[in-house]
């Protein structure tokens, strides 16, 4: 089964795990920008990290047949500190035009902070004035259901912004119906522990339809699985989904999706 | 799928899972000092899980949710304990 991983924090995998995502038929790995686990000390973090994104994770990826794409962002665990938050935006237009950039990500909200929803509205901002696409993480466990809420006010009460353009990540049950009445794009996140099971996720598949919903992994430096899409690929057809519905959600959805990036589209 | 179809693909997981419910709750009770938010929210997510009601996986997630609308002054931690504090 061909699919597009369309979250994943490769720079904190093995080599080892893009053959195993290469062998599994992963044709195309997105990488959101992403807090390292620990808080940078300055912008010049970023601007590393930012090359990082650009340059040499492509690398890695081609050597296995993969394609590799990016987004760029100031994570929000990291925006409580707004003056290094706007240093790093900063920074961020002149990475744009790079070849495996789709857009703006992932933004959102951790501890649902007045900051942090400033900084979230600064990068919409940047979204908007350059036109990219944006990728939106929501909070996790507690915070969620809140932090959803404010991330979906934030982004209608900006009339530049087109719902059909926007990914709202790791929805659960208790979010997914509010993303989706909005037009947005819904992701669903197989992580252990927080977030969704194969199982839960497939439910919210029958539930809702397969209409603007995507799976993706979100393997990063924590305990998770970069195979979680095809294995959940497999539980769909235990669960007797067919071969056609099964590719929708795991290949058509995201790039149907990241084929509005220009990037995406000329690559892939 | 028909009911004996999701029966036979998922009973014995979710068996095993309440038995790890179960055996939780049973150590947290043998275990002594009070309890805290967290074990406050545990007991009324659980309270979604009887009788023939429906979204029972939301009503759990929302009994371990912040239902409060503004943002906080500030962020002072980074990570999330799994149950809104409403004394936090």
């Amino acid at each position: 089964m061909k699919y597009i991983e369309p979250h994943a924090h490769m720079v904190s995998r093995v080599t080892d795990d893009y053959e195993r995502m290469a062998l599994a038929g992963c044709l195309a790995v997105c990488e959101p920008a992403f807090w390292a686990g620990f808080d940078r000390s300055s912008s010049a973090g970023f601007l590393d990290y930012f090359g990082q994104l650009t340059e040499h994770e492509p690398k890695r990826a081609a050597r296995f047949g993969l394609k590799h794409f990016c987004w760029l962002c100031i994570n929000s665990k990291e925006a409580e500190d707004v003056k290094l938050a706007e240093e790093v935006i900063a920074l961020m237009p002149g990475f744009l035009d790079r070849p495996n950039v789709l857009g703006i990500g992932e933004i959102g909200l951790n501890k649902n902070s007045r900051n942090e929803l400033r900084v979230f509205e600064m990068q919409v901002d940047l979204a908007a004035k350059q036109d990219q696409l944006i990728l939106v993480h929501t909070p996790h466990l507690e915070d969620k259901f809140k932090g959803t809420r404010l991330i979906l006010d934030a982004l209608k009460s900006d009339r530049r912004i087109r719902p059909e353009r926007v990914i709202i990540d790791h929805v659960e049950e208790h979010t997914v119906e509010w993303v989706l009445d909005a037009g947005m794009w819904a992701g669903m996140t197989l992580y252990p522990e927080t977030k969704c099971t194969p199982a839960r996720a497939i439910d919210m598949l029958e539930n809702y339809g397969s209409e603007r919903l995507w799976l993706n992994s979100a393997c990063d430096w924590g305990v998770s699985d970069p195979l979680a899409v095809p294995k959940t690929a497999l539980e769909l057809a235990k669960r007797g989904h067919l071969a056609p519905a099964i590719e929708k959600v795991v290949l058509q959805n995201p790039r149907d999706f990241l084929r509005q990036s220009p990037h995406f589209k000329a690559a892939f | 799928m028909t009911r004996q179809q999701v029966l036979d693909l998922y009973f014995l997981d979710a068996r095993h899972k309440l038995v790890e419910l179960a055996a939780f709750l049973d150590r947290v009770e043998r275990a002594g000092g009070p309890d805290d938010f967290r074990l406050k929210s545990f007991r009324q997510a659980l309270a979604e899980l009887n009788g023939r009601k429906r979204n029972r996986a939301k009503k759990v997630l929302l009994a371990f949710s912040d239902p409060t609308a503004k943002p906080v002054a500030q962020a002072h931690a980074k990570g999330a304990s799994g149950a809104w504090n409403a004394a936090s």
